[in-house]
């Protein structure tokens, strides 16, 4: 079969035409410590390249423009000290993969982002002013998301956390199936801001596999939209110091009343094996 | 611009690469017929989701001056002249042809090893066993026959009103090849950029595939295709295509057309509910969604898969109960889009009004001259 695809001409759809950083400069403006991108026509791998040389000429505030579905913004840019930042602000629509690996940087979109956002992410913020798609802070192992609206299937597949490297998404609205499935660690808040008072969550399969970390779950939920292997809880007041911090950053981020968000019905998700397959796969 | 390296050694052919193809569909539910500029725009956004290896168009509303003929779009591999002759002589004898000729072309475009494409609009010429079939079925049993019987010979396209157009390339270079933009217009248009992972990127192999005036365009992988060909099988669909989406245009054309199913029934035997959730419904539903699993279970499609399903009047997307492959809908006023990434769309139509996302297995469906397409709204995203 491969034969036939050699013969027929495959070809590599991420790298072919890659234009030099010479040609690329002309679609950027940089102003100190401020610069700017029109993406318009930029494939993934130029943009990034972009972004990252102007990284390096010194900006940390960049507005990247005209955005279409390029992905993987944000990825690469590693500086070698760690407390230098870099904020970049996307207009309108990032594609997938938007931060993925994200070293530390702070991301902020425009518009609504698609599959992946904060994929296996290390360190830093990405705040989405509107909904995501499927597989949101995927992996991810540290630092923060916030989506405003709502997100799509396999929300926090596998996050994790190590010591004190814990991974917080915040989610203003509802989430489809297997929402924090296989979920190793890190902290989950979903607000449900969208529903009806007497309406439930659209996620199944909540926390399916689930074995660390935990969910905050706002709003109601039956039964049977509930994995095996989590347990609900009632929240304890080093869980609502928690919630309350991340709400109150919600709240900062987008427009929400603190106050509101706080007297609805919290409920905490936990794992109740930390090893649910154990007794299957291990001899 | 081919491959130019050449591999010593099979095991280290990029085999596998993890990607999947792109789709989108656009309609007019008001059956305004334009052109193709937001389909190959779309699709050229998501460049990355294709590998040049297939792409391919179906526009319906496309022959109007034609509209109650056939149109057979039928590719003659290696240009071979005696499959040419040998077709158009069924074609005789079997169907009045009104008019053909060869599919124009751009010559100035470079694809691969293009075959003759030739289209011809026909209708049926039945001896007198068969007059008392319909002409569907009619036109069913004698594009089956060419596809099987004779060598070289692909029937594509074969409903009216309607066209595919495909090939190897990314889907931007055969909607040029075929001048696309420059000579069709259509009140539906829907576009496959294709990753072939499991099978061989060739002309007929791309996508959409069609029977009558049925396409499919498909993204994923049907791993229940063994199942799915032998229960077809049975009902005198024969599978030549070597791919996996073949199955599911022929299932469309089995369960919607010969029986008559609509289209939401259909989806819920393509992607059932799990028993589990059959077992808290309703007495009623338990019954209905229980005898759909026992009845067609050699039809449920397993494995990760999002479809764009059209015909006349109706554009459908679909994903697996699962989720496992990407679809975004979106609307603005009369138009409706299905992608594969909601950012093609807002690339074609920056005043999108409205998008969402279905869960796993429900289909958002839209129709001429309805809303029907809202109505998938309250169970999404």
């Amino acid at each position: 079969m491969n034969g036939l695809n050699m013969k027929f001409g495959w070809r590599d759809n991420f790298m072919d035409g890659l234009r030099p950083l010479h040609e690329l400069e002309n679609f950027s403006e940089i102003n100190g410590l401020r610069a700017e991108i029109d993406a318009q026509d930029l494939k993934h791998k130029e943009l990034n390249d972009l972004l990252f040389h102007l990284v390096k000429k010194g900006a940390r505030e960049i507005n990247i423009k005209n955005v279409f579905g390029q992905r993987y913004i944000g990825s690469r840019i590693f500086l070698p000290d760690a407390q230098d930042k870099v904020k970049i602000d996307v207009y309108n629509f990032p594609g997938n993969d938007l931060g993925v690996f994200l070293g530390g940087h702070y991301i902020n979109v425009h518009g609504n982002a698609q599959d992946g956002v904060g994929n296996t992410m290390d360190n830093g913020q990405i705040v989405v002013h509107g909904r995501a798609g499927d597989v949101v802070a995927m992996s991810m192992r540290g630092g923060k998301v916030f989506i405003r609206d709502n997100v799509g299937y396999r929300t926090a597949i596998h996050m994790k956390e190590y010591k004190d490297k814990v991974p917080v998404l915040v989610i203003g609205g509802t989430a489809q199936d297997f929402f924090g499935e296989y979920m190793a660690g890190g902290k989950v808040i979903l607000l449900g801001l969208n529903l009806k008072e007497d309406e439930y969550h659209k996620a199944n399969y909540i926390g399916t596999g689930m074995h660390g970390g935990v969910i905050y779950l706002r709003g109601n939920v039956e039964e049977h939209q509930l994995g095996k292997e989590v347990g609900v809880r009632q929240l304890d007041d080093s869980d609502w110091e928690v919630v309350t911090k991340y709400v109150q950053e919600y709240c900062g981020h987008f427009d929400a009343s603190e106050q509101e968000i706080l007297a609805g019905k919290f409920q905490k998700l936990l794992p109740v094996s930390s090893r649910p397959y154990g007794n299957i796969y291990a001899y | 611009m081919l491959v130019q390296k050449h591999y010593q050694n099979d095991r280290i052919i990029p085999e596998k690469d993890i990607d999947n193809c792109g789709l989108f569909g656009v309609m007019d539910t008001s059956g305004r017929r334009f052109g193709g500029e937001m389909a190959v725009n779309a699709i050229k956004n998501m460049k990355v989701r294709g590998n040049g290896l297939g792409g391919g168009f179906a526009i319906y509303g496309l022959y109007p001056e034609y509209k109650d003929y056939y149109a057979l779009h039928i590719m003659y591999q290696d240009k071979n002249m005696s499959a040419k002759r040998k077709t158009e002589e069924i074609l005789t004898e079997n169907f009045y042809v009104v008019y053909d000729e060869e599919i124009p072309t751009d010559p100035s475009v470079n694809v691969f090893s293009p075959p003759l494409v030739w289209r011809y609009f026909v209708k049926p010429q039945k001896n007198s066993e068969e007059a008392n079939m319909a002409d569907d079925e009619y036109v069913v049993s004698k594009v089956m026959h060419m596809n099987t019987d004779v060598d070289d010979v692909y029937v594509f396209s074969s409903g009216k009103n309607m066209g595919v157009f495909k090939g190897v390339g990314f889907p931007e270079e055969i909607a040029d090849y075929f001048m696309l933009e420059k000579l069709y217009e259509g009140y539906i248009w829907t576009v496959h950029s294709r990753f072939p992972t499991n099978t061989p990127g060739w002309w007929g192999g791309a996508h959409p595939f069609s029977m009558l005036d049925w396409t499919v365009v498909h993204n994923g992988e049907i791993s229940s295709y063994g199942t799915n060909r032998r229960f077809l099988e049975l009902h005198d669909f024969y599978c030549t295509l070597h791919t996996d989406t073949e199955v599911m245009a022929y299932a469309v054309d089995l369960l919607m057309r010969r029986q008559g199913l609509p289209i939401e029934v259909v989806s819920k035997i393509f992607a059932p509910p799990m028993w589990n959730a059959i077992e808290r419904m309703n007495k009623e539903e338990k019954e209905l969604y229980t005898t759909l699993r026992m009845v067609y279970a050699p039809l449920l499609m397993n494995g990760p898969f999002t479809v764009v399903i059209a015909h006349h009047n109706e554009m459908i997307g679909i994903t697996d109960r699962i989720r496992l492959r990407p679809i975004t809908a979106g609307a603005k006023g009369n138009l409706v889009f299905l992608s594969s990434e909601e950012m093609a769309i807002r690339r074609v139509c920056p005043d999108l009004e409205l998008t969402w996302t279905p869960a796993g297995g429900e289909p958002v469906v839209a129709r001429l001259n309805t809303q029907d397409h809202l109505k998938s709204l309250n169970k999404s995203i």
